[in-house]
């Protein structure tokens, strides 16, 4: 710990700020709370948002995970907890299960989260209406009026042209039957474990200034039209090569050498803990 | 295997940081702070003025610890910033009161106050001087003999070429405002935009971006040609609310800083009138300060080219952002990229399968 800086680096005022948005944030479940994001020794676009979350939240009592794309040891992880370190003293661990907050770019963990855990997520455009309404002024009037015409109709778009719904992550879901929302670049796999869970999800854009959240049992649905279901991505007859899950995401991995295709768990914690049970 | 890219980071991020210092030791000549404040202070002008933070040494700090890369340098200056509270709003400047060291008027020619040229490259032949010159030390000391035996200048205040031109009511007046602003370092900027945010904002922006925005606007992408009524550079003094004290201020330094407006002509209903567009940074940076200017003066008037496009300009032009996410393509995007081909994948299946 770094006694240069205040504790979680942020003055105590920004912190405060900070959580105050987050309660909005919880008690209007989908809804993005704008706030005055801070810069951060960490660059915008790199999870400033998520750190922000993770940094006004975070006390001595905290154990800290953090992932990305699913990985503990990932470049990015890495450096977010030796940021997370140099101004606090917490503990890191890389057990889903012993994290009281978790901070993630991309991924939900496969073991589903428990009460008292918050998973905080790295948002780059929390905005799920961007893809069809570029101006943030007339994205706030449609969530206002509650006008997701344009949204269902570039869903039905990809399907008059490909058969298929061809959003791949950012899948937009409909929290509570009231905010369409933008669940972070979580593969569509991972959407379904918002539903109703067991825990809060933080939601933190720092470039774009927002803070949204889910809170526990909430009913969050990916949009979908009544004979077309929501559908994942497939990953049938493919398992990891390493622990033999075969419900779970998979990296898929190209030896340089012969060409040949793997695929392995991209929740690499998850991974581990397989195996260890299966060598038991 | 080779492919293990998403593990060893620490060591990874280790090794690379050792690689900068390498990058670092080229030379056995330093640069002392002193001298990056003193004699690069244009580049440090940049950097305060992108980073919103008026420090000249902690500019040059900054500069030194990245290489010289502006872009890090503003980032180390604003992630400073953070960390420290925002205590007090200063009193609003009048700068018909500034020290000027420059002051231009492509309007008219004479100017109640005088135009006063001050030190610019524009007159100068843009060659290379090939030999290095007379060394730091005897430069410095023959300037400051030429000085020594000088008189200062009576400070006059000079009223600003525009305010004849309200006078006139050929420019639109509006009253003073003295509420603090939406300040963008601590709310997040809404629109429509107020227009202290909006300044805020441009004040603070990428000095490439801005001027490439003022220039497609001078190029036919807007209003193609304001006249620069007046630019002007140099020292405001800064007070703050005396807080025990209502009514009081206190005096608490003088910054720097280069002022512009830009006239244009404007519709006033059946006849014509002139609109201001106004520019201000920290130090002298004078493209960005007339930049600035000039897209003040697009939003102020809309439109359908992207200068005039309020969110647009406002929302992509601050360093940390654009270079943030920029970079952000350099991490990995394994599960997102998984999850593109999938979907690419499944379009170009058989239907039946």
């Amino acid at each position: 710990m770094n006694s240069n800086y205040n504790y979680a680096f942020l003055d105590e005022g920004s912190k405060r700020e900070i959580r105050r948005s987050v309660l909005k944030a919880v008690a209007i479940p989908g809804y993005q709370v704008p706030f005055g994001s801070r810069e951060l020794p960490i660059g915008r676009g790199w999870g400033t948002g998520g750190i922000q979350l993770t940094l006004s939240l975070i006390g001595p009592a905290d154990t800290l995970k953090v992932i990305d794309q699913g990985s503990d040891e990932s470049v990015n992880a890495v450096n977010i907890k030796k940021f997370v370190g140099l101004c606090t003293d917490v503990e890191t661990t890389n057990d889903t299960r012993k994290a009281t907050l978790i901070q993630t770019r991309h991924r939900i963990p496969e073991i589903p989260l428990r009460n008292g855990q918050i998973l905080v997520l790295q948002v780059p455009i929390p905005e799920p209406l961007r893809i069809v309404e570029p101006c943030e002024e007339a994205t706030k009037k449609m969530h206002a009026e509650k006008d997701y015409a344009p949204m269902w109709l570039q869903l039905y778009e990809s399907l008059v042209k490909y058969k298929k719904v061809t959003i791949p992550t950012e899948y937009p879901c409909m929290v509570e039957g009231r905010y369409m929302m933008n669940p972070s670049p979580i593969p569509k796999f991972d959407n379904p474990k918002l539903h109703r869970a067991e825990c809060l999800y933080l939601f933190g854009a720092g470039r774009e200034k927002k803070i949204y959240a889910i809170p526990p049992h909430t009913e969050v649905v990916s949009l979908a039209f009544d004979d077309i279901p929501f559908e994942r991505e497939s990953f049938a007859g493919k398992k990891c090569r390493l622990c033999g899950s075969e419900n779970t995401y998979l990296d898929e991995i190209f030896d340089p050498q012969t060409g040949e295709r793997f695929f392995q768990c991209s929740d690499t914690s998850y991974c581990q803990e397989v195996r260890r049970h299966v060598s038991e | 295997m080779a492919y293990v890219a998403v593990s060893g980071g620490k060591e990874a991020i280790e090794e690379s940081i050792k690689l900068l210092d390498y990058y670092k030791s080229g030379s056995d000549k330093d640069i002392e702070i002193e001298a990056i404040e003193n004699k690069l202070g244009l580049l440090v002008d940049r950097v305060m003025s992108e980073a919103g933070l008026y420090s000249r040494t902690y500019a040059a700090l900054a500069l030194k610890q990245c290489e010289g890369s502006i872009e890090e340098a503003v980032f180390l200056l604003r992630a400073y910033r953070s960390t420290l509270a925002r205590n007090y709003y200063t009193d609003t400047v009048n700068t018909d009161d500034m020290r000027v060291l420059r002051r231009i008027s492509a309007a008219f020619k004479d100017i109640i106050g005088g135009q006063i040229l001050g030190a610019t490259y524009d007159y100068t032949h843009r060659l290379i001087n090939f030999t290095n010159g007379e060394s730091a030390a005897e430069l410095h000391l023959a300037m400051q003999k030429k000085l020594a035996g000088q008189e200062p200048a009576e400070i006059v205040s000079c009223p600003r070429v525009s305010t004849g031109l309200k006078k006139e009511g050929l420019i639109d007046s509006f009253p003073q405002n003295d509420l603090n602003p939406h300040d963008v370092t601590v709310n997040m900027l809404e629109f429509p935009a107020d227009r202290s945010a909006r300044l805020q904002t441009l004040a603070r922006a990428d000095t490439g971006f801005i001027s490439g925005l003022a220039y497609s606007s001078l190029r036919g992408f807007g209003q193609v040609h304001p006249t620069v009524g007046e630019l002007r550079s140099g020292y405001v003094e800064l007070c703050v609310p005396y807080p025990l004290s209502e009514g009081e201020s206190v005096y608490i330094g003088e910054i720097m800083i280069t002022e512009v407006e830009c006239f244009n002509t404007a519709d006033d209903k059946d006849q014509l009138k002139l609109a201001v567009g106004y520019g201000a940074v920290f130090g002298r940076n004078e493209t960005k300060a007339i930049a600035m200017a000039v897209v003040d003066r697009e939003l102020d008037s809309g439109g359908p080219h992207p200068a005039q496009n309020e969110e647009f300009v406002l929302t992509h032009g601050d360093s940390l952002e654009m270079n943030g996410f920029i970079s952000h393509l350099k991490l990995p995007h394994y599960v997102t990229f998984q999850s593109k081909l999938d979907s690419v994948r499944k379009t170009r299946r058989p239907a039946d399968e």
